[in-house]
């Protein structure tokens, strides 16, 4: 664990990130196979208090967003802000305590949830203790992030840190005010708000955390390695601005379209369906302009899996912020809401985006932290294959099974009767159920190859030793004078 | 460009970069979610709702650590079909003491908010401990450890409720002396099934007569 590193860049920690993001991704995936295969064997859990689908679930979600996306976060930002600045990071010690501290927050967290610690909020179920360690990492991440760049060599500050920089500010204004709570014991509180206002609250939260952590974040991530990757710069930087200030002004609005027709004021709900219409114009711009940005480096996708993964990535981004829009309609919604529709929306984004990019990044920057090939490309292609069959084959059946829970549910005969007992409906749902668990089983089988292709990559192997690149004169800080440049040419 | 003349400020400087992301991302929570905080309608109790009893309270706390929300949700919404098959849609009324709300997003098993009376409690105990003994084809988890422990084990009940008195929760002195005594003998599923038979009792039958469905 080399601190000072003699001026070379922190890639050390980069890789210790990737590695314990990997780990996450398998651990919190297997959970997601697991609880699917409850739906078809309830008694799966073997009457354990701890493998209780109601316990499993949050543990699930709390460890693929918590601990594989925000470990994989942590990695790129480090490894982008640092390059991006051409300097070392600002605290490196910090850093590497943010690294363990979060790692651990994850594990104990994790084991908290199985014990029943919880506070129930979506995404925000970790107890009191556990939220003020995670203010406290996240405060000492943004120190670490934003020291470096205000420490950076070059004058423009590069577009991915803007969506790092989203993440870091937000996520911890949300953190802070959905959980403020009265502690009743070490592992139970009270939240501060109640009922209705208790659920405006957590959904302005959970919907941005979406957007902030999982769209924002891991734009930042696209927008670093995107580039970098098809060796092409932005297609319009420009478009990337507009994209990034409309993005973080309008996603906030949009949390309400989580309650609609539930008992919360009419004007909340349709200010957030109409917020939600208007994100989609941001959405899509950052979506073409990544499609443009590719256009020019077509045929390296024949022979790069790192690529391919990207660019799918970008293809099911475009899905899911799409279909998030047209489920916020209420009408659309009024058939969506509370069924499986949700849970293949969640996944269209959580794989086909979230996963995909992760992945393709870290095919491309794993053998780049220890100056080695990849060791597979044959098995990161089997990966491809497998990931985008489990995604699609996941989606499918959900949609599938959403749709008629969503239509069966409120389906009336003339004389007003119900058309269908929920019991029946849930029965008919066994085959859906079933391919998702093979989706799921595929998908797994999928992030295994990596972990198995990358440890083989780095087996035995050091992260490379790079300082940073000098930096061309008209950009050069501080010394140089004031020149009109664009963080676009710097990039290209 | 006008516009990109700002940006190229804020893209230069790491400070105003912060703050202009806070700013333009504080704006819509401020708009859209402080004027909740403060309505009254939301706040206000229905004349008929009432503060959970130490049992209810115990009951709903178990509610939530065994992750029941996961699987339910609590909320009726204004639909013929959702009426007819569960009652009464929510008001906002009924949810002024549920710390935290018990909404939920996904309804792998019906809602649960006009549960209580629906069932006895000797229907709830039996399906609670093997769903699949009342329900065949169910695929709701067996829950056997509620009938193996003790109410009074699953937390403090007076700490409970001297935290939720400061939220505003309108327990007496007697109400909380009374409390370990009222859960004396109980196991923790004699406290579920109290709170599930509460559920969705709170609503004002005045505002029911009025009109249903949309
Ligand atoms: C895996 C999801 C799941 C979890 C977790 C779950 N349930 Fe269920 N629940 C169901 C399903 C599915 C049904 C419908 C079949 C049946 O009646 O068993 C159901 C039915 C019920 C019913 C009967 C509703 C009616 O109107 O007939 C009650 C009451 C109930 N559950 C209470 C609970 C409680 C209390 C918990 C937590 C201790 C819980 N459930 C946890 C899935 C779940
Ligand atoms: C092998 C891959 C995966 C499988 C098999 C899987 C399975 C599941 C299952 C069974 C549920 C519960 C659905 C329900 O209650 O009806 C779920 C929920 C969820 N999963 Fe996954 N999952 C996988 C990967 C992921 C990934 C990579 C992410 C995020 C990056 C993710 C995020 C979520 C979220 C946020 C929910 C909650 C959805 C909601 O409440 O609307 N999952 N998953």
């Amino acid at each position: 664990m080399s601190v000072s590193n003699n001026g070379y860049y922190h890639d050390g920690l980069v890789l210790r990130l990737v590695q314990f993001s990997v780990l996450w991704a398998v651990v919190a995936m297997s959970v997601g196979v697991f609880i699917a295969a409850e739906f078809l064997w309830p008694t799966l859990d073997l009457g354990q208090f701890w493998l209780s689908f109601g316990r499993l679930r949050p543990l699930h979600t709390n460890g693929v967003i918590f601990g594989f996306g925000v470990s994989a976060l942590m990695a790129t930002a480090f490894y982008s802000v640092q390059r991006t600045s051409h300097v070392t990071l600002f605290l490196p010690k910090l850093a590497w305590f943010c690294c363990y501290a979060w790692q651990l927050t994850v594990l104990f967290g994790g084991i908290s949830l199985l014990a029943g610690w919880t506070s129930s909020k979506e995404y925000a179920e970790l107890e009191w203790p556990f939220d003020i360690a995670i203010a406290v990492i996240w405060v000492c991440f943004g120190i670490v992030f934003f020291g470096t760049i205000a420490r950076r060599r070059i004058r423009p500050i590069y577009i991915s840190n803007w969506f790092y920089g989203g993440l870091i500010i937000v996520i911890a204004m949300l953190h802070i005010v959905n959980n403020l709570a009265l502690p009743v014991s070490i592992g139970k509180s009270y939240s501060l708000y109640a009922g209705a206002q208790d659920a405006i609250v957590q959904w302005w939260y959970g919907h941005n955390a979406v957007g902030f952590l999982l769209t924002g974040g891991f734009l930042g991530m696209l927008y670093y390695f995107l580039p970098k990757q098809a060796e092409q710069p932005i297609w319009s930087y420009r478009l990337s601005v507009v994209a990034f200030w409309a993005f973080t002004y309008s996603y906030i609005w949009a949390g309400p379209h989580h309650l609609h027709y539930n008992a919360i004021p009419e004007w909340v709900q349709s200010l957030g369906m109409v917020m939600s219409l208007v994100l989609l114009a941001p959405s899509w711009a950052t979506m073409i302009n990544g499609i443009m940005t590719v256009s020019k480096a077509w045929p390296k996708l024949k022979t790069d899996p790192a690529l391919k993964f990207i660019v799918l990535s970008l293809a099911f981004y475009g899905l899911a912020t799409f279909e998030g829009p047209m489920m916020a309609i209420r009408s659309v919604n009024v058939v969506s809401h509370f069924t499986d529709w949700t849970i293949g929306h969640v996944h269209s984004g959580a794989l086909g985006w979230n996963a995909l990019v992760t992945y393709g990044t870290f095919y491309f920057l794993v053998p780049r932290l220890v100056g080695a090939e990849l060791h597979s490309t044959r098995l990161a292609n089997l990966h491809f294959v497998l990931a985008l069959a489990g995604t699609l084959l996941y989606i499918l059946s959900m949609w599938a099974a959403g749709v008629s829970q969503g239509l069966l549910w409120l389906s009336v005969d003339k004389l007003g009767e119900l058309s269908f007992t929920f019991r029946d409906i849930m029965t008919g749902m066994k085959p859906y159920y079933a391919l998702r668990l093979v989706a799921g089983l595929m998908f797994l089988s999928g992030t295994v190859l990596m972990a198995y292709n990358l440890f083989m990559t780095t087996r035995g192997r050091q992260p490379l030793q790079c300082a940073p690149a000098p930096v061309p004169e008209p950009w050069r800080l501080p010394e140089s004078g004031y020149r009109t440049v664009t963080a676009k040419q710097v990039n290209a | 460009m006008n516009g990109l003349g700002l940006h190229k400020k804020l893209e230069e400087n790491a400070g105003l970069l912060i703050f202009g992301i806070l700013f333009v991302s504080a704006i819509g929570g401020l708009v859209q979610i402080l004027p909740s905080l403060f309505q009254e309608s939301l706040s206000a109790p229905m004349a008929t709702t009432r503060v959970y009893d130490a049992v209810e309270l115990t009951g709903r706390d178990i509610y939530i650590r065994e992750g029941c929300h996961v699987c339910h949700s609590q909320q009726v919404r204004p639909l013929v079909a959702e009426v007819e098959r569960y009652g009464p849609y929510s008001r906002a009324g009924e949810f002024v003491y549920d710390r935290p709300f018990l909404w939920g997003s996904k309804r792998t098993g019906p809602d649960l908010h006009r549960i209580g009376g629906k069932y006895s409690n000797r229907w709830h105990e039996v399906h609670l401990l093997d769903p699949r003994s009342v329900v065949p084809e169910s695929i709701m988890p067996a829950y056997p450890w509620l009938a193996e422990r003790a109410a009074t084990a699953a937390g403090d009940i007076q700490q409970k409720m001297r935290v939720l008195r400061r939220l505003g929760h309108p327990y007496t002195d007697a109400d909380i002396t009374g409390a370990p005594a009222r859960l004396e003998g109980l196991r923790e599923l004699d406290a579920l099934v109290a709170y599930l038979q509460m559920l969705g009792t709170g609503l004002d039958p005045a505002v029911t007569d009025e009109h249903e469905g949309h």
